[in-house]
């Protein structure tokens, strides 16, 4: 175990988190916001993976495929915030699990429909391939270090939307009390929406990112969003800096569990109990962290509800 | 300006509002009286449209607010001072005060912090902090900056000074004097009978869901009686 590889494997772990920042990003605002649980989110993602590989290959561009993809996210996500969740709002959880469980199915199906169900495999343009030496005897994919980036430019816009602007002043006003921002003059169904369409726009920039390191297929976005529903809740339902500081834990430890806890346990352990204790410890990781968390801290680690 | 006429309003099956009338005169100051439960409240939620009324109408300068989402009636030239004050506790005073505000009617002396800050200087020095970090006085201070700060043509108070300190409620007393001779119109719901007959133009009292009195301040300050039976003063 050189630190090379320790150093890589917390990098993979860092892109994963990013990854699932993205996704979080958006599921925690409209939960934290609008009171909506939506299993849909991951549809979202998916869409986004789908549109973009489409469009890259009608384009023939990677960027202009990624940027069409984004924006069919965005437009995917107001129409069903319009069509189908506005109604959802005030019902209780159940029965907006129910609701946008439906549009999993719907969404999966659609997408077998439209591309089959056999797993899409994407290259990446010349540009994105091949590797940087971070240090001697160290390299790393230029694509991974991308997503890194692009995730970690997303969280400090966000940061600065949220912080700083009328639009994010709002988002959090309303968040605490919807009936007194409507009674101010502001349009919150509106507001929603437009919020509603940006989470899609992160979930389906996740997607579409994931694409070329994943494979793309239907229920693509299943497996991601349980993870994701583990980072909301260790980093506070409703804080876009729980979603970062939970999805970059959640990353690396569920990364670093993987690629670490076999060898670890095997010092210790015999190696044939360790050949079956590790990964299904590594798999657990995730889940016993939340446990934890969720003793230590009920609300999470950034709660945003203010009393 | 605002005529409420014959206003119904009910919660599932229990009734609240049977028939409410009245009216707020341009540059006027009138007061909703009543002890607890008579329906005070109820009013103005139904007039902002927060609730929406069963039956009656509602207009403000001439144009029907009934039915319309309470947005569309803050945007027709309403500012809410709700009961509870009900600031956002999770934004500073300065964004309570910027993330709502507007200029619809084009008032050509806008509202701005500078003008809030010179009405309530108090707040100025807390421009920072929190809305959960403020004192019942300051909290109520921010509401009423943030209603003027959307630039109301009416301005509605619900429990303008409950629970807060006589200093203070002193403070926003002169406050509304202030407003009034700028010439904003008030509608303004309090308990403090003797500081609003010195200040309002005309007085509604309500029971158990009716007008049952109105008049002016002089009517109301020489008639013992209503403000007996009706107001337990």
């Amino acid at each position: 175990m050189t630190f090379g590889l320790v150093f890589e494997q917390l990098l993979n772990g860092v892109q994963f988190g990013v990854m699932l920042f993205l996704m979080a990003a958006g599921l925690t605002l409209v939960f934290g916001i609008m009171n909506l649980v939506n299993l849909a989110h991951g549809s979202l993602y998916m869409v986004g993976a789908y549109l973009a590989v489409a469009a890259t290959a009608w384009t023939g561009n990677f960027a202009l495929g990624a940027a069409l993809g984004l924006a069919g996210a965005l437009l995917v996500g107001m129409v069903v915030e319009v069509v189908a969740l506005r109604t959802l709002y005030e019902r209780d959880h159940l029965d907006q699990v129910l609701a946008t469980f439906g549009l999993i199915l719907f969404f999966n199906e659609l997408v077998a429909i439209v591309w089959g169900r056999a797993a899409l495999y994407t290259s990446l343009p010349a540009w994105l391939q091949g590797h940087v030496e971070l240090f001697t005897g160290s390299r790393y994919p230029v694509y991974r270090g991308l997503v890194i980036v692009v995730g970690l430019l997303v969280a400090v816009a966000l940061w600065y939307v949220v912080t700083r602007t009328r639009i994010g002043m709002l988002v959090r006003a309303g968040a605490s009390n919807r009936t007194m921002v409507a009674a101010l003059g502001v349009n919150i169904r509106l507001l929603y929406t437009v919020v509603f369409g940006f989470g899609a726009a992160l979930a389906g920039l996740a997607g579409l990112m994931a694409g070329p390191i994943y494979a793309v297929q239907p229920g693509m976005g299943e497996l991601i969003l349980i993870q994701v529903f583990v980072v909301i809740v260790i980093g506070g339902i409703g804080s876009i800096r729980g979603a970062l500081v939970g999805a970059l834990v959640v990353g690396i430890v569920d990364t670093l569990g993987r690629a670490f806890l076999k060898p670890l346990l095997g010092s210790v352990i015999s190696p044939p109990a360790a050949e079956a204790a590790g990964p299904a410890l590594a798999s657990m990781l995730i889940y016993l962290l939340m446990a934890v968390v969720l003793a230590v801290r009920p609300e999470g680690l950034f709660s945003s509800r203010g009393s | 300006m605002l005529s409420v006429e014959r206003l119904e309003t009910a919660y599932g099956v229990s009734q609240v509002l049977f028939g409410v009338s009245f009216a707020v005169e341009s540059g006027q100051v009138v007061t909703l009286l009543g002890r607890n439960g008579m329906g005070k409240t109820t009013t103005v939620l139904s007039v902002m449209g927060v609730v929406r009324a069963r039956s009656g109408t509602i207009a403000f300068e001439g144009k029907p607010l009934h039915g319309l989402p309470s947005f569309r009636v803050a945007q027709a030239g309403l500012g809410l001072v709700p009961e509870g004050r009900q600031i956002f506790p999770n934004l500073t005073v300065h964004e309570n005060l910027i993330a709502t505000a507007a200029n619809r009617s084009g008032a050509v002396m806008p509202w701005t912090l500078d003008r809030v800050f010179d009405l309530f200087p108090d707040l100025a020095a807390r421009r920072h902090n929190y809305g959960n970090q403020l004192s019942g006085g300051e909290q109520q201070m921010l509401a009423i900056g943030r209603a003027l700060m959307t630039n109301p043509k009416l301005l509605i108070l619900d429990e303008a000074t409950e629970g807060l300190a006589p200093m203070i409620r002193t403070d926003i007393y002169r406050c509304l004097e202030r407003l009034k001779s700028e010439g904003l119109s008030i509608l303004v719901i309090d308990k403090d009978v003797k500081a609003l007959a010195r200040i309002a133009d005309r007085h509604y009292v309500l029971e158990k869901g009716r007008v049952v009195w109105n008049g002016s301040s002089a009517d109301l300050t020489a008639n013992q009686d209503v403000q007996h039976r009706y107001l337990g003063v």
